[in-house]
């Protein structure tokens, strides 16, 4: 199932955000991610597209394009929202580093799992104001999977091409599903 | 995620000098009085308790409802101090799901099915010798039935052999109905149970100036494209006939004159910590069934030190519901869940019955049978692959038949003040006390017996039932005002005036008599319009 980035548009269509066509850049809205001291990210969006191919079902390709510019228009405009986003990044960043000795991004699929696994993610209540933990299932996993999960090509994915939270019109609810 | 209500402090929340008409509370009730009465060149002042939601922050309010990060409640900020209540009847009664506090009030989550009231609800002791009789008839409300939904903007088709007689057709055309309605036709064909399209307050086609439904598919608690009815367009169009609106203004008493035969002004708290008196000549309560009798009871005086409006001691009383009864299933095949967030047909067959009891109930065929993929993506706790087994594990195949009923109004079942607990601005918060009732029971388990045939003849299989003795309420309150021609044993009069106050009148389904198994607010829209009249003529 090939995202694209109307995908990624209808995503941030059901947050709110209108791209209004143009192209956003990462490097015109993430900072350079480093937060005090601990943990520096390369770019954010790197890491959300690593953490992206391990959430997302195997299935699904066109991921850097689409986290791209889901996770770019996400934060635009939303300094809350980007300032957590990078701390969140910044701790899981933290613990990849620490525990596996490299950068999540440099980590395999496997590892990668593993570091959710081991940070407790498939447990921790996604909670935007938790902890470290909570607000990486919040902001983090969450958010990847609410953007492919309101996108047409995400619903696909399980036979639901209009799912709730994208606006696809008034035929699909009449379609049977060999229509 | 940040959603802010629109924050309006710097607004100017200070009374008018004495006005036409106060109007407190901008649901619909509320809202279609203020617009009409506007229109007719009265002016007039609408309080709300809650604020003003921006039309912008619309999506990040689905995204609220489809995140499990944020509970119900949060979508349109309701609970805290402002918000408590109690709940000392049989069943817990959850009383802030069913209403929001806003303009555009419970519209602002709610559904958007708006059948109308069938003739026998308006004539049930006389035709069963069971509940009350209203003081006036479908006949009376037909004309004001027309008018509301043009001004909400109905879609509906004239399929349904069971409505009552109708003067013109539907506003808008029916939706189609869904696949999963499909399913559910081959088996009521056979089992000779008709199924018709329902009428509802959302746009098939662009009306009045709002989009065309797009299927976003979360209509209650939030339609992000405006598709969907909400009061605030009927605020917006009191506003433009001049107008004006306070927001964050909850009233805390009314205050009458020395005679106590009208009321002199209407007591409302701000943001600021102040307290103001909006003086009118005439006030139009429009707060809901709950806070309708809760505001009359504490509005207590040495003149009337049972509440005001209240010489029946009727204020509060007769609280009646719709309880659900649904019965779940699953087939094998493919159901099509969720791709719209409304009902699109529903058997009105079993309406109008014979015998006292059972009585009314309604049958609805949902689209909405089981959680969605991104609710259960969110809230599963797996990804990757696995997710996607989850996914297709907790859905896909489900069906769901539900059923309003009929309860009887029961003295019993009320709204009364809980002394021991305050809110936010030091007044008792209510205390709903609900219980079912063996009318509503039964009706409860017929409605179950055709629900499980048609599941049957489908041969899904039966995988839950509602239990009759602690059903959910469909959160539809109503009766705690009563209307009536006896001022001994009712509220307020045919013309929605109450019969101790010359001046104030009640806009609410507080008001109906009797509940009936149909949704309320096409009805509570109607009588709004007729009060709205009968103040007009009082001006
Ligand atoms: C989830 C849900 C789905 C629903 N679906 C349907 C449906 O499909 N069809 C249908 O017919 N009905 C439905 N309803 C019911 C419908 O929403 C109500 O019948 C309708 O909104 C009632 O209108 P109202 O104006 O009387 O009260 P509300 O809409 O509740 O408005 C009352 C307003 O008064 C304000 N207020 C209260 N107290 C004060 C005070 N002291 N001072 C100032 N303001 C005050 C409140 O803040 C509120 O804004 C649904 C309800 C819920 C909860
Ligand atoms: S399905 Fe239609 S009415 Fe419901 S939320 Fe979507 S656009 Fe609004």
């Amino acid at each position: 199932m090939e995202l694209s980035r109307r995908d990624a548009i209808a995503a941030l269509a059901a947050v709110g955000i209108g791209t209004g066509g143009v192209a956003l850049y990462r490097s015109d809205v993430f900072d350079d991610g480093s937060t005090d001291g601990e943990a520096t990210l390369d770019d954010p969006v790197d890491t959300m597209i690593a953490l992206a191919t391990v959430v997302y079902p195997s299935e699904v390709s066109g991921i850097d394009e689409f986290v791209e510019t889901y996770v770019v228009g996400r934060v635009e405009d939303d300094e809350t929202h980007e300032r957590r986003t990078v701390q969140a990044l910044t701790h899981l960043e933290g613990y990849a580093s620490d525990e596996f000795g490299d950068s999540f991004v440099d980590l395999s699929p496997d590892e990668r799992d593993a570091v959710l696994r081991d940070l407790g993610i498939q447990s921790a209540r996604p909670n935007p104001d938790g902890s470290d933990v909570e607000r990486i299932r919040y902001y983090l996993v969450n958010e990847l999977l609410y953007a492919l999960f309101t996108s047409p090509t995400g619903g696909e994915l399980v036979g639901h091409e209009n799912p709730p939270g994208h606006g696809g019109g008034l035929d699909s609810y009449q379609r049977g599903p060999d229509a | 995620m940040s959603v802010s209500t629109t924050v309006t402090d710097e607004a100017d929340r200070s009374p008018s000098e004495r006005v036409d008409v106060c109007v407190v509370g901008a649901g619909p009730a509320g809202a279609l009085a203020a617009y009409s009465l506007a229109e007719r060149g009265h002016d007039v002042v609408i309080l709300e308790a809650g604020p003003r939601f921006s039309f912008e922050d619309r999506l990040r309010r689905m995204e609220r409802f489809l995140r499990p990060a944020y509970d119900w409640l949060d979508v349109w900020e309701m609970g805290g101090d402002r918000d408590a209540y109690a709940s000392t009847g049989e069943l817990h009664y959850p009383l802030n799901t069913t209403r929001i506090k806003g303009i555009g009030g419970t519209t602002l989550h709610w559904l958007g099915l708006v059948p109308r009231y069938h003739e026998k609800d308006f004539e049930m002791e006389s035709r069963y010798g069971i509940g009350e009789d209203w003081p006036i008839s479908y006949d009376d409300l037909r004309p004001y039935y027309a008018e509301v939904e043009r001004e909400m903007g109905v879609a509906g088709a004239e399929d349904n052999p069971f409505e009552p007689p109708r003067e013109s057709p539907f506003p808008m055309d029916a939706f189609p109905p869904s696949y999963a309605d499909s399913l559910f036709g081959e088996a009521c064909e056979a089992l000779d149970i008709a199924m018709h399209s329902t009428p509802q307050a959302r746009n098939s086609e662009t009306y009045d100036g709002r989009s065309q439904c797009v299927g976003y598919g979360t209509c209650a608690p939030a339609c992000p494209s405006g598709a969907k009815y909400t009061a605030e367009v009927h605020v917006a169009k009191a506003e433009a006939e001049g107008a004006r609106v306070i927001d964050r203004a909850p009233v805390q008493r009314l205050a009458h004159d020395d005679s106590g035969g009208r009321l002199e002004a209407v007591e409302y708290a701000t943001p600021d910590g102040e307290t103001h008196r909006q003086e009118a000549r005439q006030v139009v309560l429009a707060c809901g069934a709950i806070e309708t009798p809760r505001l009359l009871l504490l509005s207590e005086s040495d003149r009337y030190p049972d509440g005001l409006a209240n010489s029946s001691g009727a204020v509060g009383r007769y609280l009646m519901e719709h309880p659900f009864a649904g019965t779940d299933g699953l087939l094998l095949d493919e159901t099509r869940q969720n791709h719209v967030g409304f009902i699109t047909s529903e058997c009105h067959q079993f309406y109008d019955h014979e015998e006292s009891t059972p009585g009314s109930l309604k049958l609805e065929f949902i689209n909405n049978a089981e959680p969605s993929p991104v609710e259960i993506a969110l809230g599963d706790g797996s990804w990757g692959d696995d997710l996607v087994g989850a996914i297709r594990r907790e859905s896909g195949n489900s069906l769901r038949i539900g059923a309003l009923v009929e309860q009887l109004p029961r003295e019993e079942n009320r709204v009364q003040l809980d002394t021991s607990r305050t809110d936010d601005h030091g007044n008792p918060v209510p205390d709903v006390v609900w219980s079912v009732g063996d009318h509503a029971i039964e009706t409860m388990r017929y409605a179950q017996r055709i629900q499980r045939r048609i599941l049957d003849e489908m041969g899904a299989r039966i995988t839950g039932q509602t239990d009759p003795h602690t059903p959910g309420a469909a959160r539809h309150p109503m009766g705690t005002t009563r209307m009536g021609s006896d001022p001994e044993t009712s509220v307020v009069d045919a013309r929605l005036r109450t019969h101790d106050l010359e001046n104030l009148t009640i806009a609410s389904s507080s008001v109906f008599p009797t509940g009936g198994a149909m949704n309320p607010t096409l009805t509570i829209g109607a009588l709004s319009l007729l009060a709205a009249e009968y103040v007009d003529e009082d001006l």
